[in-house]
């Protein structure tokens, strides 16, 4: 088994997250988009952990602070969602334009 | 190498099942026209990802994969849709008119980084599949020499859970603030 293919798969997963995150318009759709990317970051690590056997396993525990620091985020994005909601009866991110001009 | 000697090993046709099931089901994530089967795909592209670190001998890597993310990660975004009310069922507005963009910007950058990866690590042989990484390893690289990026992951975890709390709780409004409520 070779590495490229791998890459290939991870890269696939991000692009299609990048497509989520600009395509979609309800804001939980948007952070499940990045959670797609996050997982591809994560097979890069550990594809690459898997090819150079690292004795201190890097990759591998990288992978497992990107899993950390996802599950913040999404605690923290879905907190943001829902005050957003109760206050605009919304999650479409085109109507959240407060900080635009 | 062609691809029929690709085909020859085993570990190869695993890793094309799982692999076209991920990126399948990643694909329904990002065009499904109903919230709840965009959260139930991600639980299937989650779980071949885990399938795949079984592949690249990362097993503690891919259960904490299906602990934090198909058990709790999940539950909070299928808790999300509830809360915030959004449309259950099929609804076509769930995307905005610029899809047409957004499909060439993430079609080029897919090429680009294939591209990349391709002409870099082509023919880069992966070792010890399917042999697996010690947890004894891992835990002692964790608290060892990367203790102090894990002292610092469990402080913003900490920080993200109190500031989730007092992002979302409901204020009390300036009356029963002074009744002391």
């Amino acid at each position: 088994m070779t590495l490229a293919p791998v890459l290939v798969l991870a890269a696939l997963l991000f692009s299609l997250g990048v497509y989520g995150l600009l395509a979609r318009r309800n804001a939980v759709l948007v952070l499940l988009a990045i959670e797609l990317m996050l997982n591809a970051v994560n097979i890069n690590l550990v594809a690459f952990e898997a090819m150079l056997q690292d004795s201190l396993a890097t990759g591998q525990v990288f992978a497992i602070f990107v899993i950390t620091v996802a599950a913040a985020e999404v605690g923290i994005g879905l907190a943001i969602v829902l005050l957003i909601f109760r206050n605009r009866a919304t999650a479409n991110v085109d109507e959240f334009s407060l900080m635009k001009w | 190498m062609s691809l029929s000697d690709w085909l020859s090993e085993p570990t190869n046709w695993v890793f094309l099942v799982v692999g076209l099931g991920v990126a399948g089901s990643a694909f329904r994530v990002v065009t499904s026209k109903n919230v709840v089967h965009a959260a139930l795909y991600l639980v299937a592209t989650l779980g071949g990802t885990a399938v795949l670190f079984l592949l690249l001998s990362a097993e503690f890597v891919a259960w904490v994969l299906v602990l934090v993310y198909i058990g709790a990660v999940i539950v909070l975004f299928l808790f999300g849709i509830m809360i915030t009310r959004a449309p259950i069922g099929y609804d076509a507005s769930l995307d905005n008119n610029r899809r047409g963009i957004a499909a060439v910007v993430s079609g080029a950058l897919f090429l680009l980084m294939s591209w990349a990866a391709i002409d870099f690590f082509g023919s880069e042989p992966l070792q010890g599949i399917g042999e697996g990484t010690s947890t004894e390893l891992l835990g002692e690289s964790i608290l060892g020499r990367f203790v102090f990026p894990f002292e610092i992951v469990s402080f913003v975890l900490l920080a993200a859970l109190i500031g989730g709390i007092t992002v979302a709780r409901k204020d009390a409004t300036p009356a029963e603030s002074e009744e002391g409520v």
